[in-house]
């Protein structure tokens, strides 16, 4: 019976594990695939690198797409981080109300937000294009960042800091010395978080992209329309790869799920 | 001389007051100790001199000046807390040094504490350890060492030893009381356990529910506890109350219990201090005070024996009793049995 249920259980991970991973795996492989066509067996290519190297749109939008992802990172994990902290050691009128208000954001449709975001920056004339789309990404970030770092800051309280103070250490030594360092790894964690929504992102990006600024994103579903071509899948796979090595490598780090001391 | 000086502190958290006018003059170099049931303000004392409770009312002087306004880091404490509070991430070296270097002290005097430091606590080699790696016992050595580097004013416990078994907590109980008086440090600590507040301090003082109920050396809150509460709460106690008369109280039955101090209507006894014999014609004169009662319990743990004693002149509550268990032998459930003690045994309670 038990070794029924065991089976039972490996083939339904199995199958879990199939269901997100094949597509990705179909895509890189199709990236070396002579065949425009999908077609079967795969005769081996780097042609589509080749192509891809010279498609000064897939590469400036991918260019784009990172550093957009990299600067919503930097600003949105050093908010967040902020604003943690201040819910976490302060007491004022409104706190629960402003804790509250996080969460309605990540439950909002991107869709009805893009849409929002996108009046928004006609309305006051901020217009779009980089500046719009960073502020957009960082708005959609922060309430991710700020609940991944407060779950870390309530897991030990406040003794240390406590201990800190008892030792003469002001805010900012207590800071640099006990505090960031016992959240970092819930930081870190923020980062990743923050830079996976704003890689992602296409909804938001799509409504707040200028003609002359493209995310990655955007310009793949633009060129999806006029016809695919299987450097897309060349593009795919660089992306897939560079990102799973930098999750991988911070998680190692960090040691997700396990001990964390 | 005195490095602390509470006076008519008061902390209200809405409706309840967690202090109540509470004024203690702590001696310079004296071991300290706050006692009370939890909830009774001992805590939120020892956080008010440390300066984590701003008091409503009040003030709080350490050495001579008036803290306040003084911010925690600035008020030259070292404070020990319930379960150490040591920084997870540094190793035992950084852990004791975090006080030299916060202070802009260099390298080199750091180490120097840090080695000064582990020596005293017997800790020396352990540098390279994290907290993760040391037992309980250690933990609380390193930080002692840690609140201790600094050379700070006054030192605060807050339950130091209770998160460690019995056995230990004695070791550690002589340990500190050493380190305590080698280096001479007013050192105030927060304690629910009697046992250790008796054995470890110079003073104690009981708090309940806000108040200050004595304060007093341990001898002199124990053998003359002040009132009903202190006499419970620092060891066992039987109460008898009546109407007071002459040198002592008049029981409901007419009974009459000499006490050492005259004017009360409640004495307490120590359960120590009372005789139970079945022949009540052998007492020695000297024990003036006789209930008569029924034996309800004996519980036998070798050395000694306690006995809960029905006497109906002294209420619905039994009386209870130690006795050494010099005869070897125990009296019978049921027996008829006499109680007796002497007057200078007999405290008069205020309330």
């Amino acid at each position: 019976m038990m070794i029924w249920w065991n089976m039972l259980g490996r083939g339904y991970i199995g199958l879990v594990l199939i269901f997100l991973y094949l597509p990705v795996a179909v895509m890189c492989l199709m990236a070396f695939n002579d065949s425009e066509l999908y077609a079967l067996p795969i005769t081996w290519t780097g042609k589509w690198f080749v192509a891809l190297a010279g498609n000064e749109r897939l590469i400036r939008a991918s260019t784009n797409s990172l550093w957009l992802a990299l600067a919503n990172t930097i600003i949105a994990t050093i908010l967040g981080t902020l604003a943690a902290l201040g819910l976490a050691r302060n007491d004022f009128p409104g706190k629960a109300l402003l804790r509250g208000l996080l969460l309605p954001p990540i439950a909002v449709p991107w869709l009805i937000l893009g849409t929002s975001m996108l009046v928004l920056v006609f309305w006051s004339g901020i217009g779009r294009g980089m500046h719009s789309l960073l502020l957009g990404h960082v708005a959609l970030s922060l309430p991710y960042v700020i609940i991944v770092v407060s779950a870390r800051l309530a897991g030990h309280g406040t003794q240390f800091e406590e201990a800190a103070a008892t030792l003469g250490a002001n805010a900012w030594y207590t800071f640099r010395r006990v505090t960031f360092p016992l959240i970092a790894p819930g930081v870190i964690a923020a980062a990743l978080f923050a830079f996976a929504v704003s890689l992602d992102q296409f909804v938001i990006s799509y409504f707040l992209a200028s003609p002359g600024f493209q995310t990655l994103p955007v310009e793949i579903y633009t060129a999806i329309r006029k016809g695919f071509t299987p450097e897309i899948n060349a593009i795919a796979t660089i992306l897939i790869l560079v990102s799973s090595a930098l999750f991988l490598g911070v998680a190692r780090f960090y040691r997700f799920g396990g001990e964390q001391r | 001389m005195t490095t602390v000086e509470v006076s008519h502190v008061s902390k209200r958290y809405g409706i309840t007051a967690a202090l109540d006018d509470v004024s203690i003059p702590f001696v310079d170099g004296e071991m300290f100790c706050l006692l009370g049931p939890s909830g009774s303000g001992k805590t939120t004392l020892l956080r008010a001199i440390a300066g984590f409770v701003i008091p409503d009312a009040g003030t709080i002087h350490i050495d001579g000046t008036r803290v306040d306004d003084v911010p925690v880091n600035q008020r030259d404490i070292g404070m020990v807390f319930q379960n150490y509070a040591l920084f997870p991430h540094m190793t035992v070296r950084d852990n004791i040094a975090f006080g030299v270097e916060a202070r802009g002290g260099s390298r080199a005097d750091a180490d120097r504490g840090v080695a000064e430091m582990l020596e005293l606590v017997q800790l020396s080699g352990y540098e390279a350890r994290k907290p993760a790696q040391l037992s309980g016992g250690q933990q609380q050595r390193v930080a002692l060492a840690r609140a201790l580097v600094t050379r700070p004013k006054v030192l605060l416990l807050d339950e130091p030893l209770g998160a460690l078994d019995r056995r230990l907590r004695q070791e550690m109980q002589v340990e500190l009381r050493q380190i305590q008086r080698s280096m001479g440090i007013t050192t105030i600590f927060v304690t629910h356990d009697q046992e250790e507040a008796l054995t470890l301090s110079d003073r104690i003082a009981i708090l309940d529910q806000g108040r200050i109920v004595q304060v007093g050396a341990p001898q002199d809150v124990y053998e003359r506890p002040r009132n009903g509460f202190a006499a419970k709460f620092l060891g066992d106690a039987n109460i008898l109350e009546g109407k007071p008369k002459g040198m002592g109280v008049q029981l409901s039955d007419g009974t009459l219990i000499v006490a050492a101090t005259p004017g009360a209507s409640k004495v307490a006894v120590r359960p120590e201090k009372m005789t139970v014999v079945a022949d009540a014609t052998k007492l020695p004169g000297d024990l003036v005070n006789r209930l008569k009662g029924t034996v309800l319990q004996a519980v036998y743990s070798g050395n000694s024996v306690t006995y809960r004693v029905a006497c109906p002149a002294a209420g619905p509550e039994p009386m209870l009793v130690f006795v050494q268990n010099s005869s070897g032998k125990l009296l019978a459930i049921g027996a008829p049995v006499t109680l007796a003690w002497a007057a200078s045994q007999t405290v008069a309670l205020q309330d």
